[in-house]
């Protein structure tokens, strides 16, 4: 009665995510009295399992199967299927990237499974597992639980430490993938992906985010180098994303990244409730705007009222200093 | 081509919703309800391509008669023609709500479905997905782009870091991610035409659809508060307190 985790691989790599997916993975294995395994496919998923291994999981399983190579939803989910049809799982679990909420509900449906996503943490409760997870842009938490045999789920990274090695060592082997690629009715094309020198924003210690009031791009550059000169990653509110200045993938809410770092830093950000349930758990919170009456005052622990346009300059050059001495 | 689009009933995203006291649900007196934005994106998309192509488009909004509110409005951005599936008071989530729209998919045998990628108020994200793999469907989540051509659809995805691009075969299931398109205004003639569009009312069992639900929610509560900020005056001011208060610096 084991669990399965899905790691998440892309060009090869281990993606971040699945770290703190393996540490929800050991809780929940905790609170139902079993172990887990972990399941990794496309290319690379054989050295990548070896990476994995060392996480506190009973079994790696790993395949490079045509069908698999590439991550499609209709792939990857009638491969994990199969694997949790085989196996006898009552859990699996992926975190709730982009991938993982493709890929999740699909498996959901293939397993006739009921499915909780974006998990926070979990409980014993009188029904079995009470799942915790927010609704609407987390102005409520939900306990939830599931009716069906086999749960799926996706987990916040955010709320989840990433796990480190040293927890004994799984036994690695290749999973059967019996999935018939020709048989597939979607196809991998190509990534098309942003290349950036900066830390990815779900990954970063401190994000600098950029609002409305940065009006154009020259404004935007601005706050980037104000993320440069902290090390920081690049974030952005809906407006500056629909206005075309920065891409979707940095835009921070609801329904876009929720991310939870030790700084944020909101430079012309009003702070709609879309946006604000997207940073509210970061550690500290600083918001740079000239409207005092602006909603995102309301859950900053710092707030600086003035014109991003003065301020910032001011403030890269006081990081700057700051970190040359 | 003939497209298929779900479209949700949500309270009002830009207000902050109040809770009931027992935890059971929200408020909602005084709430207004709107078409879920993303399904606004979807409803565009599947009206453009009527517009360029030729065919028609068709809403299914499942609820309660106060949905013919959300339809009409759906029915005055280009959609032809619209399902109301009544569920007299019953309740779905996501998996339960596949089920249905599964139903009316092998009523009506559409080219596409196109639907939001998440409704804004239990934020879910699963039926479109959870549809497509119970019709055997080919899905593209989260849509940049779509290119249709013979018989397949090209779609660029948003994705964490970037774009995928991904091929599905038609008949497909695509949710609609925001920069797909700028949905339009409705326009006064629209808004008059659409009162004399095709609403059908149909409950689960005239569908053949025996909806269950798989998951339950047991109650709702409030997240822990944030603790009151201070405003600083002046940047020197917010150094310092990064740096010796906060030591995040």
């Amino acid at each position: 009665m084991a669990i399965l985790l899905i790691a998440e691989m892309r060009e090869g790599e281990v993606r971040h995510a699945t770290f703190p997916a393996v540490t929800a993975a050991k809780q929940l294995a905790e609170l139902l009295g079993t172990e887990f395994d972990i399941l990794l496919l496309g290319k690379g998923a054989q050295a990548g399992a070896e990476r994995l291994k060392d996480l506190g999981a009973a079994n790696v399983l790993w395949s490079e199967a045509e069908a698999v190579a590439e991550y499609t939803a209709e792939a990857h989910a009638q491969a994990a299927a199969d694997l949790v049809n085989e196996k006898g799982y009552t859990a699996v679990l992926a975190a709730a990237t982009t991938t993982g909420k493709d890929l999740m509900p699909r498996l959901a449906g293939l397993l006739d499974a009921g499915m909780v996503s974006d998990a926070i943490g979990f409980e014993k409760g009188d029904e079995g597992i009470v799942y915790l997870r927010p609704m609407y842009a987390g102005n409520a938490i939900a306990r939830v639980v599931i009716d069906t045999p086999i749960h799926c789920l996706t987990v916040r990274e955010t709320a989840f430490d990433a796990a480190t090695p040293g927890a004994g060592s799984a036994a690695v082997a290749e999973a059967p993938v019996n999935v018939d690629a020709g048989g597939l009715k979607a196809k991998f094309v190509e990534y098309q992906l942003t290349k950036s020198e900066r830390p990815e924003l779900t990954e970063a210690k401190v994000v600098v985010s950029a609002g409305r009031g940065v009006k154009d791009a020259e404004g935007v550059k601005l706050i980037e180098q104000l993320a440069d000169a902290l090390g920081a990653a690049l974030g952005a509110s809906r407006a500056v994303v629909d206005e075309g200045l920065l891409p979707n993938d940095l835009q921070v809410g609801q329904t876009g990244k929720i991310v939870a770092p030790d700084l944020y830093i909101a430079c012309g950000i009003s702070g709609a409730i879309q946006h604000v349930a997207g940073m509210k758990d970061a550690k500290v919170i600083v918001a740079i705007n000239k409207d005092e009456e602006a909603p995102i005052f309301e859950v900053a622990d710092y707030g600086l009222v003035d014109d991003l346009f003065k301020a910032v300059p001011k403030l890269i050059e006081k990081v700057q200093a700051a970190r040359a001495s | 081509m003939k497209i298929m689009v779900p479209v949700r009933r949500v309270p009002n995203p830009d207000v902050k919703v109040r809770l009931k006291k027992d935890g059971t649900g929200i408020e909602t007196e005084g709430v207004n309800f709107l078409v879920n934005p993303f399904d606004e994106y979807a409803i565009e998309e599947a009206v453009r391509i009527t517009e360029k192509s030729g065919g028609e488009v068709f809403l299914v909004s499942i609820g309660g008669p106060e949905n013919e509110e959300t339809l009409r409005a759906g029915l005055a951005l280009g959609a032809h023609r619209a399902y109301l599936v009544d569920l007299g008071g019953e309740c779905y989530e996501s998996s339960g709500i596949a089920d249905i729209l599964a139903a009316v998919f092998k009523q009506e045998n559409p080219d596409l479905v196109i639907l939001g990628k998440q409704s804004v108020d239990t934020d879910n994200n699963q039926a479109a997905q959870m549809l497509a793999a119970k019709l055997g469907l080919a899905q593209a989540c989260f849509a940049y782009k779509v290119e249709l051509q013979d018989g397949k659809a090209v779609v660029q995805r948003e994705i964490d870091g970037g774009l995928e691009v991904k091929e599905v075969e038609l008949p497909a299931v695509i949710t609609a991610d925001l920069r797909l398109n700028q949905p339009r205004y409705a326009s006064l003639p629209a808004i008059m035409k659409a009162k004399k569009k095709e609403v059908k009312k149909v409950t689960p069992a005239d569908l053949g659809a025996e909806p269950k639900n798989r998951a339950r929610v047991l109650g709702l509560s409030e997240p822990p508060p944030r603790k009151a900020g201070q405003k600083v005056a002046s940047v020197d001011e917010l150094v310092d307190k990064l740096v010796n208060e906060a030591k995040v610096l």
